[in-house]
């Protein structure tokens, strides 16, 4: 079961040891990221244990602990390794925002952000994903103090049903991410991985464009404030670029449209 | 005492003092579903839920010859097993629900339906409809005829003879056909449902279980889609009570997607061999159809033809083919689609042969089409417009070198839309607040936001100082989202409920105000009098009159006066890219004109056409349910290989509605359909104009461009002597 999601100021996987925990990441790993194929092989070697490689433990089919960090909060669960991270978050910690649809890597009604990656939720394994951050549609807004890409969305109307909308939300976060001044290739790319069935993508195109300047004004006076404590100079950018090359080049980019808006 | 209220004749607004109606106002609930808020049944997860499976046979036509659910039952977690078709059951598709279990955990329900123990005698089954003539089973209808079809096509001075077909597609909602059942007292059932009937399907659950209807309620808040699929409580909705009942706790199903891809969802396919005939002027003369598909074991749609153009000599006879399949549902528009780019795919082959540009063939026709001849004139001038037809359009063949070949294509549509049954209940709190309760639901369409449009802009309040309370069988009934009727229905019912609250608000102030009931009006938070604005008091004042008791007030449609109406035309046009070398079609730019009567909210009217495209094209391009003929299942049960249009796919898009003088007055008409019945023909048309050949099946694979390339466009609509 969960406990209340804390924040976070432990280091990762430190709900098993670094040895249990690579030992298990690798069973799983080399399972690939099939849940139903690690739960039958784990049957199969609960069945006999000597199909085991010899000095690798064999996790489940039982349950088993799990500590994953999402949104920035501590999460102990135990659940069967052959959960998916979406199920965990959806069945566990009441994140229902990514939705279940096609449970196979397709449709993208899923997508979270993990270590900075949009991916589906659907296809990683909870005990696969224990030490990379996950973010998901939870962090962005709530109504009321919506995120500026959840207000584009709003104000465009891309959604109608909006079973896939969060899907599509934290897929543009990834892009705008790392694409801070998309094209509208940019847009069709990054948001490629995800369907709509109600036809909404027109409100979306106009969505993400409208969003990309907007996105992480928040985020970056806070980034700022922090380089400025750690005695960064960022003038032209050059430390910044250095440590991350995305987010000076965002930086700049925002310096200039500032300018370019008096 | 007040002076009683002279019962008026409810209408519309005129523009002038139309506030919110009519104007581009976001979707109340996007917040909610943008930020991952919004609750829908399957993010539900009441106390002590269980989640439930099912069996589901994978023959397509079978007799069950034993079932044993003993080792089920004994599964970790199992608290319910239930046999929905017993030893004997002969099944009809594939898919088609056997037993279900409820068990703790979803992967425990999935480990005991594993568990289940069946035989099946398989029977030979039938799913291929689309050569007439090895049908073991044909049902063929009524001839429709009118004037003499056979002498007007001999006499044609041009005649085209075609084939043009189309399959069955899925309708594939992102939320999955299911509910949660929860038995609150022995014979009473609240259920959670994906569901675009509410009121409708609360009495179907009733129905099935034996319970009085009063006892159920139902309850969807979001749903997640329907297209014309969540009309039924389904077999499954009655098992799912049913596993509640045996477990005595709350049980969730949700079909897995292979189920909703097979079984929940399905539009007729169509197969049509057409002859037109016309004077060289392009003056439609002569029709004779023959067409047939499937829907099922049951019988198919009908799809109308010719469509729109009532030919003066036509002869139509349409045949349903049973099947071993799931038994089709109503998909957006249901049979205009088929009936639409089958006709318009003829009359784009007769434009051909005549040499003709096939706009001047569809405006030298409109005559054909009736009331709305006016309208298609306007909306074909429009479209023209911003398409560039005149300007762009070439004969049949584009001659352009290279491999990468352009077109363009158009079609016509109409549909109804008449509102559907629907009552609303308004109460006006004393702190000047309003809340309009319905039993509808917002499927995805802006249900919710234009109830609160009409109950603001009637009682001059601002949207935030309204509720839309929706999606709860325990408000006033109102019919399922279907048909395009939903927005006239519940816009017409909530305007007169408010009407009739603001009469007896009226009548309350109208003695402090020193005048008529009948001279007041409800204005930017106020209630004063017409023409004497310095004459009013706040909302709050005129509730102060009331005490603290809230001003109720009901209103129906149908009723007095008419707030909707029946009708719509459209006008498509589409610009495709067609590379001859790999059969890729590209979509360049589609242009939709569409009319809606008078428009609620202009944002989420205007999506209903984005979508449409965006579905059409789909449709056009990819969707295509494969049934294999061997066993009988359908082979693309999942997203990867039921293929389905991309952000990437639907090239630019142009919507332009039509409102004002000639629109507006004919009240409120919905819009969810006839956009939906135009793309498939006019992208149709459009790779035909770029290629110089039919392609005379869709979807428009790169296979088929290939295949039409190859035979010189043999297959498709051909001048005959």
């Amino acid at each position: 079961m969960a406990t209340d999601g804390k924040e976070d100021d432990s280091p990762p996987g430190g709900g098993i040891s670094r040895r249990d925990f690579l030992r298990g990441g690798a069973v799983a790993g080399a399972l690939g990221s099939a849940g139903l194929l690690a739960g039958e092989i784990a049957e199969a070697a609960r069945k006999n244990p000597a199909a085991a490689p010899d000095g690798m433990d064999v996790w489940g089919p039982g349950p088993v602990p799990v500590r994953l960090r999402v949104n920035n909060k501590a999460y102990d669960l135990k659940v069967e390794p052959r959960t998916t991270l979406l199920d965990v978050m959806r069945e566990e910690l009441e994140l229902t925002g990514a939705k279940r649809v096609c449970d196979r890597g397709t449709c993208g009604a899923c997508t979270v952000i993990l270590d900075g990656k949009a991916v589906y939720a659907c296809s990683q394994l909870a005990i696969d994903v224990q030490r990379q951050p996950i973010w998901t549609i939870e962090s962005l807004g709530r109504p009321g103090r919506l995120h500026p890409l959840q207000a584009a969305f709003v104000e465009h109307d891309a959604q109608q049903c909006g079973f896939c909308t969060p899907g599509f939300v934290m897929a543009a976060k990834a892009l705008l991410d790392h694409t801070p001044s998309p094209t509208l290739k940019d847009v069709h790319h990054g948001l490629s991985g995800n369907f709509c069935r109600c036809g909404t993508y027109a409100g979306m195109r106009l969505a993400v464009l409208a969003a990309a300047p907007l996105m992480g004004e928040e985020e970056e006076e806070e980034e700022e404030e922090k380089d400025v404590k750690d005695g960064k100079d960022d003038k032209d950018g050059r430390d910044v670029q250095g440590e991350d090359g995305a987010r000076g080049a965002r930086k700049k980019d925002k310096k200039k449209r500032r300018r370019g808006h008096g | 005492m007040a002076e009683p209220v002279e019962p008026t004749v409810p209408g519309w607004p005129e523009a002038a003092d139309r506030k919110l109606i009519g104007q581009r106002i976001a979707r109340l609930d996007g917040p909610a579903k943008a930020s991952g808020n919004a609750k829908y049944t399957y993010d539900l997860k009441p106390q002590g839920m269980l989640w439930a499976k099912m069996l589901l046979c994978p023959h397509a036509h079978a007799r069950i010859k034993t079932l044993d659910v003993a080792a089920a039952k004994a599964m970790p977690g199992v608290k319910a097993v239930f046999v929905i078709q017993k030893p004997g059951a002969e099944i009809q598709w594939a898919f088609d629900e056997v037993a279900a279990v409820a068990a703790t955990s979803e992967a425990q329900a999935a480990d005991a339906v594993k568990a289940i123990k069946i035989e099946y005698e398989v029977l030979p089954h039938f799913v291929t409809e689309e050569k007439l003539a090895g049908a073991p089973k044909v049902d063929p209808g009524e001839e429709e005829k009118e004037g003499d079809a056979e002498a007007a096509l001999a006499a044609a001075e041009v005649r085209i003879k075609g084939s043009y077909s189309m399959p069955s597609v899925a309708h594939n909602c992102m939320e999955a056909h299911g509910q949660i059942c929860h038995w609150t007292e022995p014979d009473h059932l609240t259920a959670w449902c994906s569901t675009q009937a509410v009121s409708g399907v609360a009495s179907q659950l009733a129905k099935g279980l034996g319970i009085p209807a009063a006892n159920v309620r139902v309850i969807a808040d979001y749903v997640g889609g329907g297209f014309g699929s969540k009309f039924s409580v389904d077999r499954w909705g009655i098992v799912c009570a049913q596993l509640a009942k045996i477990a005595g706790a709350p049980v969730k199903l949700m079909l897995d997607r292979h189920a909703e891809l097979t079984v929940a969802g399905d539009r007729p396919s169509a197969f049509a061999e057409i002859e037109v005939g016309a004077k060289k002027d392009g003056t439609l003369t002569a029709w004779v159809s023959k067409s047939w598909g499937s829907g099922g074991p049951g019988s198919a749609g009908d799809p109308p033809l010719p469509y729109v153009f009532q030919i003066p000599n036509r002869r139509h006879q349409h045949s349903a083919v049973p099947t071993h399949k799931a038994s089709s549902r109503a998909w957006r528009a249901p049979n205009s689609p088929q009936g639409c780019y089958l006709s318009m795919s003829a009359i784009d082959d007769l434009a051909h042969a005549l040499g003709m540009n096939p706009l001047d063939v569809v405006i030298q026709n409109l005559p054909l089409t009736g009331r709305l001849e006016k309208i298609y004139r306007e909306e074909l001038e429009v479209a023209d417009q911003l398409m560039g037809w005149r300007q762009r359009w070439h004969p049949r063949g584009d001659a352009a070198r290279g491999p990468v070949k352009r077109g363009l294509g158009l079609a016509i549509h109409t549909w109804g839309g008449r509102g559907h049954r629907s009552n609303c209940e308004v109460t006006i709190h004393p702190d000047a607040t309003a809340e309009a309760k319905i039993s509808t639901q917002d499927i995805g369409t802006g249900t919710r936001t234009v109830v609160a449009i009409v109950l603001a802009d009637t009682l001059g309040l601002p949207l935030d100082a309204v509720q839309a309370r929706i999606g709860d069988s325990r408000y006033p009934a109102s019919g399922g989202s279907g048909g395009s009727t939903t927005v006239g229905g519940v816009s017409s019912a909530t305007r007169r409920a408010a009407l009739n609250a603001l009469g007896q608000v009226f009548a309350k102030a109208a003695p402090a105000l020193k005048a008529k009931p009948e001279e007041l009006e409800a204005v930017e938070g106020k209630i004063r009098v017409k023409g004497a604005p310095e004459r009013s008091m706040t909302w709050k004042q005129a509730m102060a009159l009331f005490g603290r008791t809230p001003v109720t007030a009901a209103g129906a449609n149908p009723g007095p006066g008419e707030l909707t109406t029946s009708g719509v035309g459209g006008v498509q046009m589409a610009d495709v890219a067609v590379d001859v070398e790999t059969g890729v079609v590209k979509i360049q730019k589609m242009v939709a004109v569409q009319d809606c009567g008078l428009i609620v909210d202009l944002q989420t009217t205007e999506s209903q056409v984005y979508g449409s495209l965006i579905m059409g094209i789909s449709t056009a391009l990819a969707e295509e349910k494969v049934t294999d003929p061997v066993t009988g299942i359908t082979l693309n049960h999942d997203f990867e290989t039921y293929r389905m249009a991309g952000i990437g796919d639907v090239g630019e898009l142009v919507v332009r509605m039509m409102t004002g003088p000639g629109y507006d007055e004919r009240g409120v008409i919905g819009v969810g359909e006839p956009p939906m019945v135009s793309p498939l023909a006019a992208i149709a048309n459009a790779v035909t104009n770029a290629v110089g050949v039919r392609v005379p099946w869709v979807p428009l694979t790169p296979r088929r461009v290939l295949d039409a390339l190859a035979a010189n466009g043999a297959n498709g609509g051909k001048a005959v002597a």
